[in-house]
């Protein structure tokens, strides 16, 4: 197994003002391709932030990180957008919906930076979305949806472009147990798919399905990486 | 992404930020309407002016009292104190003396209020001789002109310009008719044919006047008998290659009668050129002027469309963030926002466009004053106000598709 995620003595800080935050106090982990992974921590850990990290949408402060091999601090803008576009499928703790654009045209929007055709796009995106049991809910705008309904329309932008690295950050946090389920046997099917899963939640019957829980604790790893699958301990 | 999908998507923005779409389309909108239309109106001005004094035709010679080659400005009187009078009129028409001079005509002016019935208009009342209709080559459509006869014997006989004749009589034949000045009956004798002025910006219009015998009007129309000074002497050339030629006569010989010299001279002598060249010049410091302010108006207009791209790109930072984590390249956003921002310009500029235009048209109705569509000042506007709004719209977008995504998607 190679490893897709490689991260070495990661570090990010923020600077807000004079104060100096460090949110990320030297991360080494790695993730191997087809792996299912559950990220849990108390709030305020860094959990998001690692995962920001992850997903080519922010840039460690130190050390290095390595998606399939290749130095991430070493590509070029439209290098990393086509990583972003074509290879992982990113689902933001706050939905990030575009507000003004139907739940169609938000789940689209990946394929139209890919280059899918009309049809294609829209057909593919009515099936994300019947995916998440919201087929019935194509042409409402984020404003007219509940927050678990936005958040699944942000699963099925995620998983639209069928990506071979998912990084979800809380994807069930707004979700009753019955769309949990959903979600959870989405992801499971695209785990089976031999895809890479990476998820942040706090609670433990999702973390249950991952193959590997990986805790922070205060921007540093707890448990090192690498241990046996499914060593999930309360 | 292909062009196609960038317009869709710029299109879709546009929409879904209405508001502020349409009140950047009308800061372009008017302020390239305002350009067009204020230095329509100058160079209208302009136009209107030369054109004018192209009227005068390119023999004339026009001899005002008053002097303007000194420094200290006009030496002798205008109107009551007038150093040129019938006498030197009378000499300059002299073949012997100044052979290249064809004809001239002196003419006195005084604003009078005309009655025919029960109507009333105030026109000028010029008190001339009978060369003066072919010194300013005139026609009649009606009747005659007034004749030596008429002159010696200083009969009361009037002939009305066209305008004149319609305000008083309107449309009903004027020859024969009477129409009493200054407390004196005269009779219409003849109406002089239309040579189209439009006559509001200059002060005496070649189509409202009202021309008497001069004896006439020394004793009935200005009140005083022994009265010879005039307030214009008009001179014809024989032909206008002979046009300096009459200058350097009339000249010499008003500088002998006055016993004057250049320096001192008490009068001025303008051909239709150098009347051109002065009254297009004042009207280009005009047009300027009014392109001065036409430009404000266009910079003011256009920091306010910066202000509304700037704004708007500001609250859409996170939209590009999100766009970015998306897959959108830099070089895509600035595609997009560049097509936004021009489209909004564009169809701003030409609905601008298209407002000057019809302003252009319709404005002379009311202001009785031509607006004359300058091209270079309307592409000058649309290339502006274009500028402005992409600089102000693409410059800020291409800012914040530089941030990594994250940074870009915080921003509130
Ligand atoms: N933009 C920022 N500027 C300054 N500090 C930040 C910023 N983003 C996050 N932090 C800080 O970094 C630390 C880690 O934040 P992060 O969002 O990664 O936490 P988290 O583990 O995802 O928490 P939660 O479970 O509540 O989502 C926190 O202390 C937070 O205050
Ligand atoms: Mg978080």
């Amino acid at each position: 197994m190679t490893a897709i995620l490689s991260l070495r003595d990661v570090r990010k800080t923020y600077a807000s003002g004079h104060l100096e935050v460090e949110a990320l106090k030297g991360i080494s982990m790695d993730v191997h391709e087809g792996e299912y992974v559950a990220v849990m921590g108390p709030s305020g850990s860094g959990k998001s932030t690692l995962m920001h990290i992850l997903g080519c949408l922010d840039i460690p402060s130190s050390g290095t990180y390595e998606l399939a091999g290749t130095d991430v601090s070493a590509m070029t803008e439209t290098e990393l957008a086509e990583v972003r576009n074509r290879r992982i499928g990113f689902v933001f703790q706050g939905f990030n919906l575009l507000p003004s654009m139907s739940a169609l045209r938000n789940v689209e929007l990946p394929l139209v930076y890919a280059g899918a055709p009309r049809e294609e796009r829209r057909a593919r995106a009515i099936a994300a979305l019947e995916k998440v049991g919201l087929g019935e809910r194509v042409e409402h705008r984020p404003g007219e949806l509940s927050g678990g309904q936005q958040q699944r329309v942000a699963v099925a932008r995620a998983l639209v472009t069928e990506p071979a690295l998912i990084l979800a950050d809380e994807p069930t946090g707004n979700l009753d147990s019955r769309s949990t389920e959903d979600v959870l046997g989405l992801f499971a099917e695209l785990h089976k798919a031999g895809r890479t899963i990476m998820l942040i939640t706090h609670e433990a019957e999702v973390a249950a399905v991952a193959q590997r829980v990986v805790r922070i604790r205060d921007g540093l790893v707890e448990e090192p990486a690498g241990t046996s699958a499914g060593a999930v301990r309360a | 992404m292909n062009l196609l999908e960038t317009f869709y998507t710029a299109f879709e923005a546009v929409l879904a930020h209405r508001m502020r779409s349409i009140l950047t389309m009308l800061g372009i909108l008017i302020g390239i309407a305002a350009v067009i239309l204020t230095v329509g109106l100058g160079q209208g001005a302009q136009a209107q002016v030369s054109n004018e004094i192209s009227k005068l035709g390119s023999n004339l010679l026009i001899v005002s009292p008053g002097s303007t080659t000194t420094t200290t400005g006009i030496r002798g009187g205008r109107g009551s104190s007038s150093t040129l009078t019938t006498a030197d009129a009378v000499a300059l028409g002299s073949k012997t003396v100044a052979p290249d001079i064809a004809r001239v005509a002196a003419t006195s002016t005084s604003n009078q209020s005309l009655t025919a019935g029960a109507t009333n208009w105030t026109t000028s009342v010029v008190g001339t001789t009978p060369s003066w209709e072919q010194v300013r080559a005139r026609t009649l459509s009606a009747g005659r002109f007034i004749t030596q006869d008429d002159l010696d014997q200083a009969r009361s006989v009037v002939v009305l310009g066209s305008d004149t004749a319609a305000q008083l009589f309107n449309g009903r034949s004027a020859v024969g008719q009477t129409v009493s000045i200054n407390g004196s009956t005269f009779t219409v004798v003849g109406v002089l044919d239309t040579i189209g002025s439009t006559g509001s910006t200059s002060t005496s219009s070649d189509d409202d006047l009202a021309i008497v015998p001069e004896t006439t009007f020394a004793s009935r129309v200005s009140g005083s008998t022994t009265r010879t000074s005039v307030s214009t002497i008009y001179i014809e050339a024989v032909s206008s290659s002979t046009l300096s030629a009459a200058y350097q006569e009339a000249d010499a010989l008003l500088l002998t009668r006055h016993a004057v010299t250049a320096a001192t001279a008490d009068f001025s002598i303008a051909s239709q050129q150098s009347l051109l060249k002065t009254a297009t010049s004042t009207d280009a410091t005009l047009t300027i002027l009014l392109g001065g302010v036409a430009g404000i108006s266009l910079l003011v207009g256009g920091i306010g469309v910066m202000n509304i791209m700037l704004v708007s790109v500001t609250e859409r930072v996170r939209e590009i963030g999100l766009r970015k984590a998306l897959g959108a390249t830099p070089a895509v956003v600035r595609r997009q926002f560049l097509v936004e921002a021009s489209s909004l310009g564009a169809t701003g500029g030409l609905l601008g466009l298209g407002l000057g235009v019809a302003g252009a048209m319709v404005l002379p109705q009311f202001l009785n004053q031509p607006v004359t569509i300058s091209a270079p000042a309307a592409v000058g506007a649309v290339v502006v106000a274009l500028g402005i709004g992409i600089t102000a719209g693409v410059y800020p977008a291409g800012r914040a598709a530089r941030l990594a995504p994250i940074d870009a998607l915080r921003n509130d």
